[in-house]
């Protein structure tokens, strides 16, 4: 288990009060009660995506406005109260965990969509909005919201803000950050504030994109102004196998230096492709080592041409198997076996922890070796998932969740799997987020120095570190948890 | 501390480091002798914002070269010095770009040195490709190095597209203007040259039908890589003209330039421009603005939807001469250096909901006047914070963005 710091006395004595502080903040509604303080409601929230790690709250608080939220950091700020911002908890490196005398801020029932603004392609959303509402929102129009974490059907944009959220699609649309005009944003002190806006580029410094990816290290937003844009007119998908990692990786080397960027680019490996096929029954090839699936947009031409020259790409490697699409039904074939993955490892084993580093797309075979002798010495079984064409990884390692031993050599394996990644020139997560899961590894990745810097930063926003503490940077070193402790 | 205003780079003293050492270095002498510096490329941009007062300066100029550049990874490393055209001289090579097209301003400067692209990270400039989803100039910034403003060197970001490893200081120290860290490394993210590139100039009655056809035009499903709109006698249309550009294969520009050219007809018949790569490069150095050597220029950021009314406000004010980009959503500006002038710009940009920036000008007016929009209180209080963390003797650029 994580290392906690030591819950704050005197907090944990003032339950009562400080419960009906709260409540006199967001009082009950027509939509519930507005906090949550009974042992047993508090169980949902012990835990988000990253279910290795539970610890229930002090309370929950459901607010609806952002005067409300504001309301709520001004008296925890007085009251010296740690924090921890929620949207939906479908984190996977447990940066909604929280904290035994600390509140939980959930912003689930802060889910209108404000403003949709077609000519100037944007629009204006509570943070409680889940990512693939503002997609259905526009639809109708032929727009979408770009960014898509496997988690759209449940995780919120204010979440997305809050990690940086990427995607299958993110080699042509870029993540979180690239899709962002500004947001209303909450501080400690209960100041509200508008980053950014409708406009591009904001003048002074870039205070949208410090705070995109911040991990709630720097306060709560509760309003997000996204960029929409038109969908393409079609996409349509391939499959080519390999036999060997390598040449699947000489193979994304090749497509990119065509000048083709497709909007998907996902490698799977032997083991991966087993776990899907086994689960999905999409029709992979069980004799390869390796799986691309490529997918372009443009009109049913546009695509023919692109697939062609693609298809010339992945033939000069001698493929196993190389299969187009010819129509969408056929695409959703390729990418069923894909889009199942994480249920299809699921079923292998009923435990599993999913890594997410990035490496230069160039040392992927090199990696994929390591990484199976890990598996060896390890003794515990990895599938990987891998968005190519940007080098995000997302080995899956199975473990028994029964047996301690297990999970420990898990997150053993885990961790020598993001050493391996930043040592190759990559970092410690690519996707989602440090959080509780990586915050021990940060000096992997970073000197003393800049740690100190990043933290410095932190401080400048949250003095008394009460915004999600303990999460992204190590315990030690932290001179605010080091007193209370 | 004697305070010299915009020092000259090549004044004795000058101090230009060739290496990542030697410029940690001269910030810590400058830091234990508390000296402040005026933090330059090549100088190209100091008569934009603020004047700097410090008592020396400290130039990038001498850490140049590409340091790492993996084609197949879209990939590129340079040290800040590094100047605009040798970056796209080794990208043309493997046709490969920047996206955010970051425009060379020397014309706009009077000044003849190329931009650096330490100096066009600093200052966030982005070109007409800034409309495409990524397509600012620090959306590609995938990491940096740099000296605080006591010497210690620091690094953020790496050389990996997707990266959310820590808070992201990429993003902070782009367009920060040299005033919370001297940049000495950049890794930028690439994307392949298109292949080809068709261009559709429609003649427009106005500012607002203009922005609504390339609202129009951006709203569409064929791609839409840039949509300005020149001023009547911009090079050489005689009316108000809206400019979008399509780039893609080649083979697909036919089809798609009949379809834009569907999408605009409600507010006219555009024509086809070929190899018109010339006219954005224009675009992108705001030629077609025809800002005098003595006028102000003023950037406003806004959304387009908002831009006809603040131009008519403009209009109202002072005889301005306008460019947009951008959409609509930046909104160049020219017009009589003039505190009263300045000031119906910043009223104009805070009625449309957006922001400004007094881009250039001479001395008097940028030591005169907010160059930035003020911020609220607690964010400037948050923002004096982190300005501490970074610079904590305050150091680097004083005075730079107000």
């Amino acid at each position: 288990m994580i290392e906690l710091p030591r819950p704050d006395p005197a907090v944990l004595a003032r339950r009562a009060p400080i419960l009906a502080a709260l409540a006199a903040i967001v009082p009950d509604s027509p939509r519930g009660a507005g906090v949550i303080g009974d042992p047993v409601r508090l169980r949902a929230y012990e835990t988000d995506g990253l279910s290795a790690y539970r610890q229930p709250p002090l309370a929950v608080v459901l607010p609806e406005t952002t005067a409300q939220v504001a309301a709520l950091l001004r008296y925890c700020h007085r009251e010296g109260i740690r924090i921890i911002p929620r949207g939906a908890g479908t984190s996977l490196s447990g940066g909604a965990l929280p904290l035994e005398d600390g509140i939980v801020i959930g912003l689930m029932r802060m889910n209108r969509i404000l403003e949709v603004d077609y000519a100037d392609r944007l629009a204006v959303v509570q943070a409680g909005v889940t990512n693939l509402a503002i997609t259905q929102a526009v639809a109708g129009e032929g727009f979408f919201y770009a960014p898509d974490p496997s988690s759209q059907l449940a995780c919120m944009i204010g979440g997305n803000v809050m990690m940086n959220s990427g995607g299958a699609h993110c080699l042509k649309y870029g993540v979180t950050a690239n899709n962002l005009l500004g947001v209303t944003f909450v501080t400690i002190e209960g100041e509200v504030l508008q980053l950014g806006g409708g406009h591009l580029d904001a003048a002074g410094y870039d205070w949208l994109g410090l705070v995109t990816g911040s991990e709630g290290q720097l306060g709560i937003v509760t309003e997000v102004t996204v960029r929409i844009l038109r969908a393409a007119e079609g996409a349509r998908a391939m499959l080519a196998a390999y036999p060997s990692n390598e040449v699947a990786g000489q193979v994304v080397d090749a497509i990119i230096a065509s000048g083709i960027i497709p909007v998907a680019l996902e490698f799977m490996d032997r083991p991966a492709i087993h776990a899907c096929e086994a689960f999905a029954q999409a029709g992979y090839p069980l004799d390869a080592e390796a799986l691309l699936i490529i997918e372009v947009e443009g009109n049913a031409e546009e695509q023919d041409i692109l697939l062609d020259k693609l298809k010339d790409i992945c033939g000069r490697f001698a493929p196993i198997s190389l299969r187009v699409a010819e129509t969408a039904e056929q695409s959703l074939a390729i990418w069923k076996g894909r889009k199942g993955a994480f249920g299809a490892v699921g079923r292998i084993s009923p435990d599993y922890l999913c890594m997410d580093g990035t490496i230069p797309t160039g040392e992927l075979p090199r990696v994929l070796r390591r990484m199976q002798e890990m598996s060896d010495a390890y003794g515990l079984k990895v599938a990987n998932i891998f968005h190519a064409g940007d080098g995000n990884l997302h080995p899956l390692i199975m473990f028994d969740a029964n047996d301690p031993e297990s999970f420990r050599k898990a997150e053993a394996f885990g961790a020598d799997i993001l050493k391996l990644c930043v040592e190759v020139g990559g970092c410690l997560t690519g996707e989602h987020g440090v959080g509780v899961e990586k915050r021990d590894l940060m000096p992997v990745q970073f000197t003393a120095e800049e740690l100190a810097r990043q933290r410095a930063i932190k401080s400048a926003f949250d003095p008394q570190w009460l915004l999600n503490p303990a999460k992204v940077f190590p315990l030690a070193g932290n001179p605010v948890l080091e007193r209370v402790a | 501390m004697s305070a010299a205003l915009n020092a000259p780079l090549n004044a004795p003293g000058a101090e230009a480091p060739a290496s990542e050492a030697e410029l940690a270095g001269a910030v810590r002498d400058a830091f234990a002798a508390r000296e402040s510096l005026a933090v330059q490329g090549l100088g190209g941009r100091a008569a934009s914002l603020r004047p700097v007062r410090a008592a020396r300066p400290l130039s990038t100029r001498a850490l140049t070269g590409i340091t790492l550049y993996r084609p197949q990874e879209l990939v590129l490393s340079a040290r800040a010095g590094t100047t605009l055209p040798e970056i796209e001289a080794a990208l043309a090579g493997h046709r490969q770009m920047i996206a955010a097209e970051p425009p060379d301003l020397a014309a706009l400067f009077g000044v003849a040195t190329p931009p650096t692209l330490g100096g066009l990270v600093a200052a966030g400039l982005s070109g007409p490709r800034r409309i495409g989803v990524g397509g600012a100039l620090r959306d590609q910034v995938l990491g940096v190095r740099a000296v605080t403003g006591d010497g210690e060197v620091i690094r953020s970001g790496g050389r990996v597209h997707k990266n959310v490893t820590g808070l992201d200081l990429c993003k902070l120290l782009s367009g920060s203007h040299g005033t919370l860290a001297v940049l000495s490394e950049i890794t930028l993210k690439l994307v392949p040259r298109p292949e080809a590139s068709l261009t559709l100039a429609l003649p427009v009655a106005d500012v607002a039908a203009g922005v609504a056809a390339l609202s129009a035009g951006l709203g569409s499903p064929y791609g839409v890589s840039g949509a300005a709109l020149l001023p009547a006698g911009g090079e050489g249309f005689s009316g108000p003209t809206a400019l979008l550009r399509l780039e893609d294969f080649f083979q697909f520009l036919g089809r798609r330039g009949d379809a834009l050219r569907g999408v605009l007809a409600p507010w006219g018949e555009a024509a086809r421009l070929e190899g018109a790569d010339s006219l954005w490069c224009a675009v992108a150095e705001a030629r077609p603005l025809a800002a005098a050597p003595e006028e102000a220029v003023w950037r406003l950021s806004l959304r387009p939807g908002r831009a006809a009314a603040a131009v008519a406000a403009l209009r109202a004010a002072f005889p301005a001469k306008l460019l947009l980009d951008w959409g609509g959503g930046l909104v160049w500006v020219a017009g009589p250096a003039s505190i009263a002038v300045h000031g119906a710009v910043m009223a104009a940009a805070r009625a449309a909901g957006g922001t400004f920036t007094l881009f250039r000008a001479p001395d008097s007016l940028r030591m005169a006047v907010p160059v930035l929009p003020p911020e609220p209180a607690p964010l400037a209080a948050i923002g004096a914070r982190v300005k501490a963390a970074l610079d904590p003797a305050g150091l680097l650029n004083p005075g730079r963005m107000g």
